[in-house]
């Protein structure tokens, strides 16, 4: 049995990391790839209380994490393939049309 | 201290390393791959946790899918020029929230939080193994958002094709 404070803690770690990741890289495709770390922090968090508290609701939640987490990927991407399209860029920075 | 608990631990501290990593490569690719171990590593921390299920779907959805379509699309777009700097002045503002959840960390570290042990194992042994517990939750009382998480895979599809789509007018 792994005590709760230490899940929580690891799932707080890689939330960071994911946030860290998410706001000061310029790479679009890295941007994305933190989201993901972002949402799979918040799963362990919720497997963690889960097997903690005796209850298989968090495991349900979790499910629904990853089904979101798998249409955000597919229309990052698509938006991501679009923007190319049209800038030939990835640079997040280069994308500035709507910026005051 | 028990082997599943060694076992949480050695995953734990993998994981991390290869979350850095994912976050400090240069090149897209090689953080791919990096994510790829990253999530199976987490599948690994979600079997300890007794957890089957949600780790056969993290290694099929995530580990297979979702990271086998940002390696697509990588390979779709030109690779970008190596000089350009990696970062921006955001990291400002995510050093300074990174430091909000580090005192976060230190609190959780020093808080006593109460758990009841072994209660989802005779939950899941009632049922028959996790899949079946976990299944018998989902499709009764979590039937309505089930559906409602379809309709929406449903729409994030089609919203993806008409935004990668060729336009043939031009």
């Amino acid at each position: 049995m792994i005590p709760l404070n230490h899940v929580i803690i690891f799932s707080l770690i890689i939330f960071i990391i994911g946030m860290v990741g998410a706001l000061s890289r310029r790479n679009v495709f890295i941007i994305l790839m933190s989201i993901e770390l972002m949402l799979n922090a918040v799963n362990i968090a919720l497997i963690g209380i889960s097997s903690a508290m005796g209850d298989l609701v968090g495991q349900i939640l979790a499910i629904f994490i990853i089904t979101v987490a798998a249409g955000e990927a597919a229309v990052g991407l698509a938006i991501v393939v679009a923007l190319y399209r049209n800038r030939l860029t990835v640079n997040v920075d280069a994308i500035n049309l709507l910026k005051w | 201290m028990s082997w599943s608990q060694l076992f949480f631990y050695v995953f734990a501290v993998l994981a991390v390393i290869m979350s850095l990593m994912v976050v400090t490569r240069r090149k897209a690719v090689h953080s791919a791959i990096f994510l790829i171990l990253a999530f199976i590593c987490f599948a690994a921390t979600y079997v300890i946790m007794n957890a089957e299920l949600l780790a056969a779907i993290q290694v099929l959805v995530y580990a297979g899918g979702v990271v086998g379509l940002i390696i697509f699309v990588i390979m779709l777009v030109k690779a970008e020029e190596d000089e350009v700097k990696q970062t921006h002045g955001q990291w400002i503002i995510a050093a300074f929230v990174a430091l909000l959840l580090v005192v976060e960390v230190a609190f959780v570290l020093l808080s006593n939080l109460a758990q009841k042990t072994g209660g989802l194992a005779a939950k899941m042994a009632q049922a028959g193994g996790n899949t079946e517990a976990v299944g018998v939750v989902l499709y009764t009382k979590y039937l309505f958002p089930f559906e409602v998480a379809s309709i929406l895979l449903l729409a994030a599809m089609i919203g993806a094709i008409v935004l990668a789509k060729y336009k043939l007018e031009r």
